[in-house]
């Protein structure tokens, strides 16, 4: 592949530790300039930013996997909070919940059987059988399954009418969004892998607006677009009400010359600040260890040359697998960290450019393959992509502030937000053109 | 001089040379038959004949012109025909469009060209409206010949045409390779069946690690005890 | 008579509008597969074209109306379609000198173009949003009906209506007009079979003289004016929306690869298999079981999946494909 053709990294040693600093000084710079909480809300993106951008990482940088699904995953991953924290909908399993999971159970059942038939039977019977099994699993699904869902909305569905979740705490949840998004990536990756490149691409492609669609019309799942607010907080994360509630707290904010309002928010975001850069540290960690071992070294001598190795016996459908389900696991990850971080599901929100390929950008621009590049990428590519925000109407006003009122002119203001997908556009393009590596060179 | 005049020419892909001071030359309307080992160059040798390996050394004249710059496109216009040993049809179009590409840099009426291949190849008559990739590999050595012969080259290149068909196949495009030698077409060739192609052959090269180890008439090399026992085997 | 009436309402809403929509995904399939053959990558920014083209037609249309230039009975569009197409071709020929040329210089994997096309995506879909925003616009104007639900009521004195708009026969008689005339143009001109010849065999086809810049180029403005066409005919049909053009990408791809990618006549077939089924599938059968079965009224809707779901067809029918017939239906590139 052409973006990893081996080359000194330029800058060599410091480069990485410089590119870090320079990142901080603009955190440090936007803190001083429009207030520590815009900056700590960006850091705290930031760094979901830069675990979503080593999951994509694995699969790109490590195994050369394009996985245009990325948003289905981070959804995915972003139902578990829902799944794990909410309090249970009370009577809701007693309306309908188990029927609803019988009738996946029918659906999920008559699929292995199918598959399980794929393999015994042959000719003209495989196919009758097969169809004949999975109508019959369909229409039985479906008379379980359809009016199971209609009595759990039915409860009280102004403000519930979903299962509701098991009522635990929050950070169990995170490890299950890296399971749910490694289970969708396995049944993906099991039919997409071994065809050709661009299959996958499209394959996830497809599963990514599945996931979306389901999110968004289930609502015995999670509210569907009506939204599941007030998720749990993780701990040790309090909330700012009770915190200015705390004389304790009031008091020691007044040392520190800070009304209690903003010390309260400052110090949750800082909180979670910290569980998140905890997870990243591990994961990094984990990655780094995980490329230097001879499995890391295997990767990527499959991702430049598939062809030798599979004639050396390295069976390369299956390494593929393994890897683009881990990526998917940690991208699934850090979409329960950002449900968690917002606090509310909505489905709404889930739009490829902004969740698939910004986090793209973000991998290409850090530099393919490197995990230090991945978070470097995250954490930039996302101030850019808030600051942008701002940018893009500050430098249309500038650009008519000559022109006379007009159609024109307002057309322009209000199409200045949308300048940003441009400028992330040529960033990427002008990335992949003159510094294919990014901005830190792999090894 | 002879009509092909590639002298001396030393380069490689890399960095290493394969071609080592490799000399071939063809007379005009006479067959050239490059042997060899395995490794030994040959395909090399033919490649750097047609401009798609870049020399270090030595020079092509085609009919006393240096030719040596050009791209290989370049050298089909000066009248080299080449045709590769693999891939060397369009499978999904018709055998008549096969021959169309073939004439596609012509911009006179090609029609006549296309019945002399047709009368060389009468299978293709037959077949004209088939597609190229439904044909047998024997009939699509025929198409891939017939391609190269559209656009009326002086020097015709063929990259082991018989590699994967039938000994009677191969006996049969020999047959035509002849006839082609005498319209005056100059023939080199590259063959793993080194006994049946030197037969043919007007010219013999052997090249050994890229240079020429035995140079002579066809004949003579069959005759030389050395070159039977070594490279014929026996 | 129940029969009849069973016949219409399959005809009414699956039939004629699945045809349409069929017709409108297969001038898209060809664009991708077209440039799959070629240019061999799958070009992400294939729906961001057809938007940004489509945008560039309702600007034209918009002038050409503010000037009481029309049709009379057809669509403005039509009319500004050919401007849109040129603009189109232009960016796109642009995009191609100063983006993607470079790769094929440097003959980059085929995987690095695609991400290339994400780039040009975001770009183009930018474009587009600057262009002409975001929201939803209607431009089809003229008659609104060729024949309308109840004219044929009363004509035929059945219960059921069975409604064809103007824009659903523009569609597939104009889709019609361009599939012709592009297998007109690769089987019968030197191009059109040059470009055949580089799609079945580069190195041939350069050994052969053939001009590979000639050739991409003239596939650009092809695939640019398929995807301008289908664009707004999907727009004039439904309605112009830029979003949901990105969102048309994955049954174009599938039906690309149903059909095989890089065979021209597969991602029309392709493009037909997925329209029938998404709307087959999503359609309330509950109506024509009623007519058909007698004495028995349906409990559900019949319908297979809500509408919302449109989407899990296409890739279903990608997936099973992908599993049994990798090629596809016709015998694709297996690059």
């Amino acid at each position: 592949m052409s973006t990893h053709q081996p080359s000194a990294a330029k800058g060599g040693k410091i480069r990485a530790p410089l590119l870090f600093a320079v990142m901080a000084v603009l955190i440090v710079f936007e803190g001083l300039t429009s207030g520590w909480n815009g900056a700590l809300g960006i850091v705290n993106m930031g760094l979901i930013s830069a675990i979503l951008a080593l999951g994509v990482n694995m699969q790109w940088g490590y195994a050369g996997l394009f996985n245009s699904g990325v948003v289905g995953f981070i959804a995915l991953g972003g139902l578990a909070p829902v799944l794990v924290a909410m309090p249970p909908t009370p009577g809701a399993f007693a309306a309908g919940g188990w029927q609803i999971l019988i009738g996946l159970m029918i659906a999920a059942a008559a699929i292995v059987l199918a598959v399980w038939l794929n393999g015994r039977l042959a000719g003209k019977t495989r196919a009758l059988a097969i169809i004949m099994v999975l109508v019959a699993g369909f229409f039985t699904y479906r008379a379980v399954f359809d009016p199971a869902v209609a009595a759990v909305q039915a409860i009280n569905p102004s403000a519930l009418g979903y299962l509701g979740g098991l009522g635990l705490p929050v950070l169990i949840a995170w490890p299950v969004g890296g399971v749910l998004a490694a289970g969708a990536a396995w049944v993906i990756g099991k039919t997409a892998l071994g065809l050709r490149s661009d299959y996958l691409a499209i394959a996830t492609l497809g599963i990514g607006e599945i996931i979306v669609a389901a999110l968004k019309n289930e609502e015995w799942l999670a509210r569907g677009v009506l939204n599941v607010n007030g998720i749990p907080r993780p701990w040790p994360v309090p909330y700012e009400i009770d915190l200015q509630g705390n004389a304790a707290f009031v008091e020691r904010a007044a040392a520190l010359g800070l009304d209690p309002v903003t010390a309260s928010t400052l110090l949750v975001k800082l909180l979670y600040t910290g569980l998140f850069v905890i997870v990243l540290g591990l994961l990094i960690w984990a990655t780094q260890l995980a490329l230097k071992s001879p499995w890391g070294r295997m990767m990527r001598a499959i991702r430049d040359n598939e062809i030798s190795a599979a004639a050396m016996g390295k069976n390369v459908t299956r390494r593929h697998l393994q890897i683009f389900v881990l990526g998917s696991a940690v991208i699934g990850l850090a979409g329960a960290m950002m449900i968690t971080l917002d606090g509310q599901m909505t489905p709404a929100s889930y739009n490829p450019l902004r969740y698939t390929f910004l986090i793209w950008v973000m991998v290409i621009v850090g530099g393919s393959g490197n995990n230090w590049g991945s978070v470097l990428g995250g954490m930039l590519i996302w101030y850019l992509w808030i600051k942008a925000e701002a940018w893009g109407p500050q430098m249309m006003d500038l650009v008519t502030a000559n022109l006379s009122e007009g159609v024109l002119k307002q057309h322009l203001i209000d199409s200045a937000a949308h300048m940003r997908l441009i400028v992330m556009g040529l960033v990427l393009l002008l990335v992949l053109r003159f510094s294919p590596r990014g901005l830190l060179p792999e090894r | 001089m002879s009509f092909l005049d590639a002298s001396d020419m030393t380069g490689g892909y890399g960095a290493a040379d394969i071609l080592h001071g490799c000399t071939l030359k063809v007379e005009k309307g006479q067959i050239a038959v490059i042997v060899g080992p395995n490794g030994a160059g040959k395909s090399t040798a033919m490649k750097a004949v047609f401009g798609m390996l870049k020399l270090r050394g030595g020079h092509v004249m085609l009919d006393g012109e240096d030719i040596t710059a050009l791209s290989p496109q370049d050298r089909v216009r000066k009248g080299m025909g080449f045709v590769p040993q693999v891939n060397n049809v369009f499978p999904t179009m018709s055998v008549e469009e096969n021959l169309e590409m073939g004439a596609f840099i012509r911009t006179d009426n090609f029609r006549p060209t296309m019945e002399q291949v047709y009368d060389l190849f009468p299978i293709l008559r037959d077949k004209r409206h088939q597609n190229a990739g439904e044909l047998s590999g024997g009939q699509r050595q025929q198409v891939a010949v017939g391609r190269a012969l559209m656009t009326q080259p002086k020097l015709l290149m063929l990259d082991e045409p018989t590699a994967g068909v039938s000994p009677i196949v191969m006996d049969e495009l020999f047959d035509r390779i002849i006839e082609v030698a005498r319209t005056g077409i100059s023939i080199l060739m590259v063959e793993q069946n080194a006994r049946q192609a030197l037969e043919i052959a007007d010219q013999g090269y052997v090249l050994v690690q890229g240079a020429n180890k035995y140079t002579d008439t066809g004949a003579a090399l069959m005759a030389d005890p050395e070159v039977r026992r070594t490279f014929l085997g026996g | 008579m129940e029969f009849l009436n069973a016949l219409v309402a399959i005809l009414n809403y699956v039939v004629v509008p699945a045809t349409a929509y069929g017709a409108q995904l297969a001038l898209g399939a060809l664009g991708v597969t077209l440039i799959y053959g070629i240019l061999r990558f799958s070009n992400f920014a294939h729906g961001d074209t057809m938007a940004f083209g489509t945008g560039i037609t309702i600007i034209v249309t918009w002038g050409l109306q503010a000037l009481g230039i029309g049709l009379g009975p057809l669509p403005t569009a039509l009319l500004a379609l050919p401007f849109g197409i040129a603009i189109t071709a232009a960016l796109v020929l642009a995009t191609d000198r100063v983006v993607y040329s470079y790769y094929r210089k440097v003959k980059t994997a085929p995987v690095i173009l695609t991400m290339v096309s994400v780039g040009v995506m975001f770009v183009m879909n930018g474009l587009t949003r600057l262009l002409i925003g975001v929201d939803e616009i209607q431009f089809a104007d003229g008659e609104r009906f060729v024949v309308a639900a109840r004219a044929f009521k009363t004509a035929t004195g059945l219960d059921e209506p069975l409604s064809i708009r103007t824009t659903q026969v523009i569609t597939v008689v104009v889709a019609g007009l361009v599939v012709w005339a592009l297998f007109w143009f690769l089987a019968r001109t030197r191009t059109g079979k040059s470009m055949r010849a580089f799609s079945d065999n580069e190195d041939l086809a350069l050994l052969s003289g053939i001009n590979p810049n000639h050739v991409v180029a003239v596939t650009w403005i092809i695939a640019a004016a398929l995807a301008t066409t289908a664009g707004t005919l999907y727009g004039l049909d439904k309605s112009f929306k830029a979003f949901n053009y990105f969102q048309l990408l994955l049954p174009i791809f599938a039906a690309a690869i149903v059909g095989g990618l890089g065979n021209p006549l597969g991602a029309i077939a392709g493009g037909f298999v997925i329209a029938f089924s998404e709307v087959g599938v999503t359609y309330a059968w509950k109506k024509v079981a009623t007519y058909l079965i007698p004495n028995w009224e349906a409990e559900g809707l019949l319908q297979l999946l809500s509408t919302e779901y449109k989407f899990a067809v296409s890739f279903a029918i990608l997936i099973i494909v992908l599993l049994f017939k990798p090629t596809g239906l016709f015998k694709g590139k297996s690059v």
